[in-house]
């Protein structure tokens, strides 16, 4: 009998092989020329502009698009990377809703912001795709430098360093660079294996040199690092996942919502990934979105967000919210998992109503359950694996200023440094600010 | 509902919306289409002697485009007809005889000699048409020639040929002007003295829209090379507006008809053509642009305005605002305004500060939290900020009443009237006794 997405339990393709690459192409598709100047056009290049102050690597927004306007798109890019490296991969990640888009004047004169992102996006696609890469490197200066983890925070880090004329060594422990832009980031947002071509095109500036599969905690040591190197920058990520706490958690088919989106994005065939008939997801983050969203253009029938507090509590903003309920998800506020029931496997899951009252949140007493064959907890990521001796903040590396942790020599930056939000763009910036002050306490 | 229905020189049209003389009015086959979309008169295409000028192969034309490539402006390099003499005036005379309640003017340009403005009067006379227009602003290619703005530059030549015609023929001559010229009441007079019915302007303004910075080469380009061609669409108005008006207050041709063109796209822009002096309104580039179809626009958008504002028939909008238009020195320096800027409707953009604050007089002040508020001591009132804000309405010009104290000069405003004639600091001023 055929697969559908009413066919009970965890199963692989649901859908045919041309619906699930419909499903998962762009999300938007990139502007053509004309398009962007007609997005450009509206732009009023802002005195002082609020955008620039929005987002968190502080680009010159009018700048760029006006450089559009005027027929310059290349240099409408490099007026981006001067400023964040991986603004191909923000173009295309960042909720600009809550960021740029949410500040631009036109947001608050017609709600209806000036597209940056996609402008952006359109910059930078074009100067990417040319092969070109827009900085050299400034004289060599003999220092050498190791980042630890290759994700945003670590490969701007490393890019500002290069060029500064550093010598620079990333290590990481998975197999590919990237970080969550290869394992996290949701399919429709970063398609043709932009994440790659993004990291193969950074790399040209030189000097950097990329190990994988090396991991701080295994092979390597922070004692060693710092003994052959000039200085340390720690860009680790959140590695481990939060727990449940709530009975029956280790049923099967209760998974890590982190785990699922990293096959979803090494998959070569969705059609060879299992997803559920009932898809619960618990959480309300960007990952709980992504997780929901993918499994329903996986071919789930029925996909549930449950988040434990109200709507305006979700981390994820409205736009994310509106995306996922377009895509048929339903979302259920103020319920938190008491239990996960099934005979080994899940079966269904039992939330319990809530209340919150002066930031604290209580159950109700009153309960629900729904069904599931397939869990995906996605309440939250965790540091793990950092070195012994290094000062936390709350679950987090501490660090002052731009990224610098209790030991001298060693920097943080991106999720694992406290402070931030956790959002790529914000590591971006953080590991360029880091490698602007290793840069400077080196050559002081 | 007002009546748009003119009687310009005699020639009777239903509207005053007349087509001008370019490819919208090159043949028969375009002119039926343009009566039956409800355009009130057209503006042949220039007529020349045999035999017909050639044109170019490649692209007449160049462009300059606004946001969204909304054509703002074009330029071309086309000459007159280039159809046989015959071939025009049998379709003219086919034309009118199915249109009788159309305008049908003929414009026309032979070499500077009355034998040859002899030859082809009667010829055209002939047709039935209503009326001619002299073209004596081309631009481009016929000057070369010592025709079109070649003559409309001499203004000794505009009178001797406006003569000759008025000389052979019964039928109105109109003159059509060049703008290429530093002042446009010369080359009026001139026509008026020649005897000429009316006048009609603009012609298109020497231009090169463009280079191709890959080959060097003006656009449009024809091989590798570009010549200058003539400027005409929405870009012009401002240019062709100031000499409708310059000719309609000269008291040498004050009350000569004005047949308004240049630049003219909406129904507002041939109501201030017909306020500054028009009797009626010739369209070209809005046509090319967008069809025939706009003259809907036109009729309705004028007719519901007079209506509005009480005007039952054109020439009680004709040169309205004549008076008005003065010279800066009779401007009153009484008049004090402030700029006001309208918190609620700010949407913060900050380009008056910008504006203000880097090339004008200081005058708007920036809070952090971005609330921009105009300082009184220093603003001179100059309207750029009303200018380049974005929303209609937000930034506005405030008049200080009489008694109240310009804080910028510490002044206060009096009522009278005064200008620069009697003030203290014109070296010529006549003491106001
Ligand atoms: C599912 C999901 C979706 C998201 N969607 C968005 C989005 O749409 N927009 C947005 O702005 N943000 C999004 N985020 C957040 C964003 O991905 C992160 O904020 C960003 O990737 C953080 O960058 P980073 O460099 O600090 O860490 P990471 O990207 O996590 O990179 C850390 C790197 O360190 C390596 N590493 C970890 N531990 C070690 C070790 N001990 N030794 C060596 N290497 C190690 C890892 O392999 C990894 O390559 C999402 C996150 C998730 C989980
Ligand atoms: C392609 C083209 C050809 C023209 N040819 C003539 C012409 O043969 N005779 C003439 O008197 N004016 C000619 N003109 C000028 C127009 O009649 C008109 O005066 C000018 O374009 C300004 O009006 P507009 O801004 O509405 O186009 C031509 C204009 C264009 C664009
Ligand atoms: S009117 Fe001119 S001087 Fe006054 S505030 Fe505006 S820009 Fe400044």
């Amino acid at each position: 009998m055929k697969t559908t997405p009413r066919t009970s339990g965890v199963q692989a393709g649901r859908l045919s092989a041309k619906a699930l690459a419909e499903n998962f192409q762009d999300l938007h598709a990139p502007f053509d020329d004309h398009e962007a100047m007609v997005a450009a056009d509206r732009c009023y290049f802002c005195y002082d502009a609020p955008c620039i102050a929005a987002c968190p690597t502080a680009i010159d927004i009018p700048l760029f698009i006006r450089q559009i306007q005027a027929g310059h798109p290349n240099g409408a890019a490099k007026t981006i990377f001067e400023q964040n490296i991986l603004g191909g991969m923000c173009a295309r990640v960042c909720p600009t809703e809550t960021l740029c888009e949410e500040a631009c004047v036109r947001e608050a004169a017609e709600g209806k912001p000036v597209q940056i992102g996609r402008l952006q996006r359109f910059a930078t696609d074009g100067l990417m795709s040319s092969g070109v890469h827009p900085f050299t490197r400034s004289e060599a200066t003999g220092k050498r430098i190791a980042v630890v983890g290759a994700g945003p925070a670590g490969l701007a880090c490393a890019h500002r360093l290069a060029m500064k004329g550093h010598e620079v060594v990333i290590f990481d422990g998975r197999s590919k660079p990237g970080g969550l832009n290869e394992f996290g980031i949701a399919s429709y947002k970063s398609v043709d294996n932009f994440a790659q071509s993004e990291v193969e095109w950074l790399m040209k500036i030189g000097g950097i040199s990329l190990r994988t599969g090396e991991r701080l905690g295994g092979s390597l040591t922070l004692e060693a690092l710092r003994a052959e190197y000039d200085a340390v920058f720690l860009a680790i990520g959140l590695a481990g996942v939060n727990a449940l706490r709530a009975e029956g958690e280790d049923c099967e088919n209760v998974l890590d919502a982190v785990d699922f989106i990293a096959d979803l994005r090494q998959t070569g065939n969705l059609s060879s990934l299992p997803v559920g008939r009932n898809v619960v997801v618990i959480g309300g983050g960007m990952t709980a979105v992504d997780a929901a969203v993918q499994s329903k253009l996986l071919g789930a029938d029925q996909v549930t967000i449950v988040y434990r507090r109200g709507q305006d509590g979700m981390s994820a903003s409205r736009y994310e919210q509106d995306l996922a309920t377009s895509k048929g998800v339903r979302l259920v506020f103020n319920a938190q998992p008491l239990a996960v029931h099934g005979n080994g496997t899940v079966r269904e899951v039992e939330f319990e109503y809530t209340e919150s009252a002066g930031g604290t949140l209580t159950g109700t007493g009153e309960t629900f359950r729904l069904a599931a064959d397939q869990v995906f907890k996605a309440i939250g990521q965790t540091l793990e694996g950092a070195p012994e001796g290094l000062a936390l903040d709350g679950n987090k590396i501490a660090v002052t200023g731009p990224g610098r942790t209790s030991e001298a020599g060693v920097w943080a930056g991106g999720d694992c440094a406290a402070g931030g939000n956790d959002l790529t763009v914000t590591a971006v910036a953080e590991g360029r600010d880091a490698a602007m002050d290793i840069h400077a306490q080196l050559m002081g | 509902m007002a009546d748009l229905s003119t009687n310009f020189v005699g020639i009777k049209s239903p509207n005053p919306f007349w087509l001008a003389s370019a490819p919208p009015t090159d043949k028969e086959y375009n002119v039926r289409r343009a009566y039956e979309a409800g355009w009130g008169g057209v503006v042949w295409k220039t007529l020349g002697l045999d035999p017909h000028i050639v044109n170019v192969n490649g692209p007449r034309y160049g462009v300059v485009y606004g946001a969204d490539r909304r054509v703002l402006g074009i330029n071309n390099i086309e000459l007159i007809t280039d159809r046989p003499l015959d071939v025009n005036l049998r379709e003219i005379k086919a034309v009118k005889r199915d249109y009788p309640d159309r305008a049908m003017v003929v414009s026309l340009m032979v070499p500077c000699e009355e034998w040859a403005w002899k030859e082809i009067l009667p010829k055209v006379e002939e047709t039935g048409a209503d009326g001619i227009e002299l073209n004596f602003g081309c631009p481009h290619g016929m000057s070369e020639r010592g025709m079109g703005a070649a003559v409309g530059q001499v203004p000794e030549y505009i009178e001797m040929v406006t003569r000759w015609c008025k000389a052979n023929t019964r039928m109105p001559v109109l003159v059509k002007l060049t703008p290429n010229i530093t002042d446009v009441r010369y080359p009026a007079r001139a026509a008026h003295a020649g005897g000429a019915d009316a006048v009609s302007l603009i012609n298109t303004i020497s231009s090169i829209t463009s280079v191709n910075l890959d080959t060097m080469s003006p656009e449009p380009s024809i091989d590798g090379k570009g010549s200058h061609g003539g400027y005409c669409g929405a870009a012009v108005k401002p240019i062709a507006l100031n000499m409708v008006a310059e000719i309609a207050r000269d008291r040498e041709t004050a009350g000569l008809p004005i047949s308004g063109i240049g630049g003219i796209t909406t129904w507002r822009d041939a109501a201030e053509f017909l306020s500054l002096g028009a009797g009626s309104v010739q369209v070209c580039t809005a046509a090319m642009v967008y069809g025939f179809g706009i003259v809907k626009e036109l009729k309705a958008g004028l007719s519901d305005w007079m209506d509005e504002k009480g005007y039952t028939s054109v020439d009680q909008v004709t040169g309205r605002a004549v008076p008005n238009v003065t010279d800066w020195q009779y401007l009153n320096l009484n008049y004090v305004t402030k700029a006001r800027i309208d918190q609620d409707a700010c949407i913060k953009c900050g380009r008056c500060y910008a504006a203000c604050e880097d090339t004008s007089h200081q005058a708007i002040s920036m809070s952090p939290d971005r609330v921009f508020e105009v300082i009184d001591e220093e603003c001179v009132a100059c309207n750029l900020c009303v200018d380049v804000c974005p929303v209609e309405d937000c930034i506005t010009m405030e008049e200080l009443q009489p008694g109240m104290t310009d804080l910028r000069t510490g002044k206060v405003v009096e009522a009278e009237y005064a200008n620069w004639t009697t003030h203290p600091n014109n070296p010529s001023a006549k003491a106001a006794e």
